[in-house]
């Protein structure tokens, strides 16, 4: 006798309630970083060889402004997820497996905001 | 029963990694200390918007040995990352899973990411 609802067996998740969405997800913002990475290595140019004045018009300019912003998304969400699986993989108390990876997740998260509001600020300054 | 001959598992005292799984580990700890170099990108940021004083203070501290050492080590880090990701996508695509191939491709990321970090270094100096 199969209990399951015949929407349960076309999104075929079972108990576990989610399926590839981890694994795509590290996939997607990967994918994502490939051109992005190029827009950290001119910010980081920038900010340890070029004058404060260039650094600040650089980052003042909308499209670089928004595409840095984008990669701050990118990356803070790749590394959640890859620091997760770090977690699970040598973390085997269960307690604090839960703890470090929900730790883990909040801090990216803490750490995106505060670099997006970073970037607001100077790029609406400058 | 005979439990004398059972094969094993390669232990990881015992077991010298191929050139694949060096790599492999490589990924995972570049992963993590990317991940970690983010809390720097932060500091970093935050330089910027305190305004010109604080952005020659940062300028002053990435100028010294120690954090070039650090920026060249990210910035090498991060070029291996990415080489082996594309590899991984490469996999994920289902392609490219021969002894053969897998010993190639890893000499080519290696290769392909001191080449990156080298023209990257000469970028910064011009």
């Amino acid at each position: 006798m199969d209990y399951r609802s015949p929407i349960s067996k076309a999104r075929g998740l079972g108990s576990a309630k989610s399926g590839t969405e981890h694994w795509w997800m590290q996939r997607v913002t990967a994918a994502a970083l490939i051109p992005l990475s190029f827009w950290l290595v001119m910010l980081l140019k920038l900010a340890t060889t070029a004058t404060y004045q260039e650094t600040i018009t650089w980052l003042a300019s909308p499209f670089n402004a928004v595409v840095i912003a984008l990669w701050i998304l990118a990356v803070c969400f790749h590394a959640a997820l890859g620091v997760q699986v770090v977690i699970e993989d040598y973390v085997s108390a269960e307690g604090a497996k839960i703890i470090a990876v929900w730790t883990c997740h909040l801090l990216f998260t803490a750490i995106a905001v505060a670099a997006l509001f970073a970037v607001l600020q100077i790029s609406l300054a400058g | 029963m005979n439990s004398t001959n059972r094969p094993l598992s390669p232990h990881l005292q015992v077991y010298r990694l191929p050139l694949t799984g060096l790599i492999s580990i490589t990924h995972r700890m570049t992963g993590v200390m990317l991940s970690l170099g983010l809390i720097l990108f932060l500091c970093m940021l935050y330089a910027i918007a305190g305004g010109a004083e604080a952005f020659a203070a940062m300028q002053a501290m990435t100028d010294s040995i120690l954090l070039q050492i650090v920026l060249w080590g990210f910035m090498y880090a991060l070029f291996f990352h990415l080489c082996h990701g594309v590899r991984h996508l490469i996999w994920d695509a289902g392609c490219s899973f021969d002894n053969e191939t897998l010993n190639r491709y890893a000499l080519i990321e290696l290769f392909v990411s001191l080449v990156l970090t080298a023209a990257t270094f000469a970028f910064f100096i011009l």
